[in-house]
């Protein structure tokens, strides 16, 4: 684990995790947390009319979003995910948008990182043994208020997590940390969009059954996935922000964290 | 297009560079013997920055043959992604896509690639793609019916902006769409018209073969 010029804490947090990955978690501060298996009536259909809720395995999350330091310390160890290097497959021309010419700041390098394509976010999330959360995954953390597993029927929460939309992206971020849910997990809310792994999944299109017009045979399958839990407004948004997005593209808002699943 | 700093020394990556070899070659300059620790000593083959062979995913063929996407470089290929289990749209993906090609003059038809990927790998084992391709006589010159992991069909998936969700049922809701790469990989045309051969997407199939021809191997 390498010092960088992040200042301290990144370093000692880096370290933390690297003990916590070799099992030495003990009352240090680890980078995921467990959370147990369980099901979510999700905002998305699976396809079937009665819509079940979907079962989410165990899994472990990341506690936090991927800070600036730390996905900067990630470009120098794997240089082909820098700005100048990276091609133009994997990440558009917003990537790491004035990222690598700025002289990083300690409060900019604690804000969580953003302007990263869903390939960067994948690299780096393979760089911890993990992989970005599936969509599932994310949304069953994100159901979760400070005391609640699934808080998504209480308005006071759903108001609340609606205020954030309203605000001015331009507004300055705040660092990552300081609103832990019901897991431990901080800043599912609030502060960022995230990717998901399954992001070109998130179909939300006209019926696939269409077999005549050869136009609209763009979709298989026996049924169409279709939105439910209608007033879910902050979910919904996310789902169609992520179904919109192609895996190079890169926002000012979007970052991500990673998951792991646990091993057999 | 991108700098490409090393490994365009192979000659069908020349053209493909075409007006960017004077700035290569500048970066060239620029890094030459300053990083001695990035040469590798087996050369890994370098794409263009917008080619999907960019994703090294290893793939497995319907022999069971490790390839990754790179190994077609040279010729265009027709992609798509797929399910074998698919009951409907899959069987005329699969039409189309062969469709196109017997629209090819014979000596087209040689120069012209057909990739299918599966995004099942749970399911698609190489048996299973082995007798699609045996039942729907797609011969292994040129079509190549291939898995690969499931992170590594997603990383494929997302290159060629094909959506896939698997459904409670089992089946998926998928995009339908065919691809066309160029010799170096490029994603050049696309097609969504299943079940009749697209005129406009044959015409530029006969294209990008032609140019290809001409610059040669």
């Amino acid at each position: 684990m390498r010092a960088t010029s992040f200042g301290i804490r990144s370093t000692v947090v880096g370290l933390l995790g690297a003990c916590a990955q070799l099992g030495f978690a003990g009352t240090v501060e680890p980078l995921y947390v467990a959370i147990p298996s369980g099901s979510i009536a999700s905002v998305l259909s699976g396809g079937s009319a009665d819509n079940a809720p979907t079962t989410v395995a165990g899994f472990e999350m990341r506690l936090k979003p991927v800070t600036v330091a730390e996905f900067l310390k990630f470009t120098e160890q794997k240089p082909e995910w820098k700005k100048t290097k990276v091609p133009s497959v994997f990440a558009d021309s917003n990537y790491l948008h004035q990222l690598e010419t700025a002289a990083i700041s300690p409060v900019h390098a604690e804000q969580p990182i953003t302007n990263v394509s869903w390939f960067a976010a994948q690299a780096y999330c393979e760089s911890e043994r993990a992989r970005l959360p599936t969509w599932y995954e994310w949304e069953y953390v994100a159901a979760a208020d400070a005391a609640h597993a699934d808080a998504r029927k209480d308005p006071a929460w759903r108001a609340q997590i609606l205020g954030w939309y309203s605000k001015p992206s331009s507004s300055s971020r705040q660092r990552v940390g300081g609103d832990v849910n019901f897991y431990g997990v901080d800043n599912m809310h609030g502060l960022i969009w995230e990717w998901v792994d399954d992001f070109n999944a998130l179909l939300v299109s006209a019926d696939s059954r269409n077999q005549g017009d050869p136009d609209q045979l763009q979709y298989c399958g026996a049924g169409a996935i279709s939105l439910q839990d209608r007033d879910n407004f902050a979910i919904l948004m996310r789902v169609a922000l992520l179904s919109s997005l192609s895996g190079s593209a890169s926002t000012n808002d979007l970052g991500f964290r990673c998951a792991r699943s646990p091993t057999p | 297009m991108k700098c490409m700093p090393s490994g365009f020394g192979k000659p069908i990556f020349r053209h493909f560079l075409g007006g960017s070899i004077v700035c290569c070659l500048a970066a060239l300059s620029m890094h030459a013997g300053a990083q001695p620790t990035s040469v590798n000593p087996v050369q890994a083959p370098v794409f263009p920055g917008d080619s999907v062979y960019q994703v090294a995913a290893t793939l497995t063929d319907q022999d069971g043959r490790a390839f990754k996407m790179g190994d077609h470089r040279g010729k265009p290929v027709l992609v798509s992604m797929f399910y074998t289990s698919c009951k409907f749209v899959c069987p005329m993906l699969i039409d189309t896509m062969a469709l196109t090609q017997q629209s090819l003059s014979t000596e087209e038809r040689a120069r012209l690639d057909l990739l299918l990927i599966s995004f099942d790998p749970a399911r698609d084992d190489i048996q299973k793609l082995k007798s699609v391709a045996g039942a729907r006589d797609l011969g292994p010159a040129q079509w190549t019916l291939a898995r690969t992991d499931a992170t590594s069909a997603r990383k494929i998936a997302a290159t060629l902006g094909i959506q896939y969700r698997l459904l409670s049922d089992g089946e998926y809701n998928h995009t339908t769409v065919l691809v066309l790469l160029d010799a170096d990989g490029r994603m050049v045309g696309r097609t969504k018209k299943i079940g009749t051969a697209d005129a406009e997407f044959i015409k530029l199939v006969k294209k990008v073969l032609s140019a290809s021809n001409h610059t040669g191997q």
